[in-house]
């Protein structure tokens, strides 16, 4: 049981990994995605992408500006015109 | 014939000559593998957005209120070619590779009747097309300052673009560049980026069912943008790689020459110093002997 989810930034693939639940900043709301969520795609804003790695575990919190989530059969991909450090 | 300080000379200085172009197409090595590194890294983002423009695009294209990027203005009298050069020389052919390819879509385009106005990337192959189009050039891209062009690079000259573009200052854009087959080989290409053509390989039969967060159309004016970035940014990077490659073969080829006319004026000039010897002998002899 786990969601396929990569992050992919302009100039490179920031990661690519199998997690538990992403929580993505969509331009509607946060959204958590978990493994088999029907297909998605939205724009985000600036904010905090939330993974967490297994069941209620702490989450790793990625900041990204901008860009778009597709949820689809092969996972959650998070397109971000930035990743800040 | 030449003297012998002479040849000297030209062997000297034909030595430091290849001496610049060997460090030069070492720098050129060691810069390819980098610029061809990050070619790479920045695939898979296009890949996957061009996945999404797909599956959009082909919802939305049929409707009248599809934006305008992806539509186009409905004329197609002004062209604006978009032409990537590098800003440094000693790289073979490869700016004027690209100007030429740009040039002969001009004439083409104006033998159509049409407008066609130039914007300009990098420094080198300015000169060319301002003597050729004197009017024609509308703008230029300064990438001088920055060491290599990056995303922020293409990010801005996509929103020049499509400011120029909702100004209503030209119809179509085509973009220019050099696409990197391989370090022998780079290839100038031609890409029209406005309107955006909608890439193919779309499967939508599979997304049908996906949902929509703010609606498409919305998704698709934020996206269009974008895309134009992303694909502003592959020419660049691609450009980059294309550069350095053209600069390592045609140093390669020019330390080569060097040796070879090294060789040819070394041996030129051991035969001279020969005949110099044998004719001071001559003349030694010939003294002795009239005594």
């Amino acid at each position: 049981m786990a969601l396929h989810f990569e992050l992919v930034t302009p100039t490179k693939l920031v990661r690519t990994d199998d997690v538990y639940m992403v929580v993505v900043p969509g331009s509607e709301g946060e959204f958590g995605v978990l493994e088999g969520h029907a297909p998605v795609m939205s724009t985000i804003t600036d904010g905090a992408l939330k993974v967490y790695k297994t069941e209620g575990a702490t989450p790793e919190e990625i900041r990204i500006q901008g860009g778009f989530a597709e949820v689809g059969d092969s996972g959650l991909t998070v397109l971000a015109e930035q990743v800040v450090d | 014939m030449a003297s012998l300080k002479e040849l000297k000379g030209r062997i000297n200085s034909v030595t430091s000559t290849q001496k610049i172009t060997k460090a030069k197409q070492m720098v050129a090595a060691a810069k390819l593998r980098k610029a061809q590194a990050n070619a790479e890294a920045a695939r898979p983002y296009a890949e996957r957005m061009a996945n999404v423009m797909a599956s959009l695009a082909g919802k939305v294209s049929g409707k009248e209120n599809a934006p305008k990027l992806l539509s186009g203005t409905g004329s197609d009298q002004v062209h604006l070619l978009v032409v990537a050069n590098s800003d440094k020389g000693l790289c073979g052919a490869f700016n004027a590779n690209i100007v030429k390819a740009a040039l002969s879509t001009a004439r083409e385009l104006t033998a159509q009747g049409k407008t066609v106005q130039f914007y300009l990337i990098g420094r080198k192959g300015r000169a060319v097309i301002r003597r050729n189009y004197p009017k024609a050039i509308m703008a230029q891209f300064d990438t001088t300052e920055v060491r290599e062009p990056g995303y922020a690079e293409a990010e801005k000259i996509a929103e020049e673009l499509v400011k120029l573009y909702e100004d209503g200052k030209f119809d179509v854009a085509h973009l220019f560049y050099s696409k990197f087959r391989s370090a022998l080989l780079q290839e100038p290409t031609e890409q029209q980026i406005i309107p955006a053509p909608a890439p193919e390989g779309g499967d939508t039969a599979s997304q049908a069912a996906v949902e929509y967060e703010p609606d498409e159309e919305e998704i698709l004016a934020e996206l269009l943008p974008r895309y134009l970035k992303t694909q502003i940014f592959g020419a660049l990077l691609e450009n980059a790689a294309s550069e350095q490659g053209a600069s390592m073969t045609a140093m390669d080829n020019a330390t080569r020459n060097a040796g070879e006319l090294i060789q040819k004026l070394t041996i030129q000039y051991n035969r001279s110093r020969q005949a110099a010897i044998t004719t001071e002998l001559i003349e030694i002899i010939a003294g002795a002997e009239a005594l």
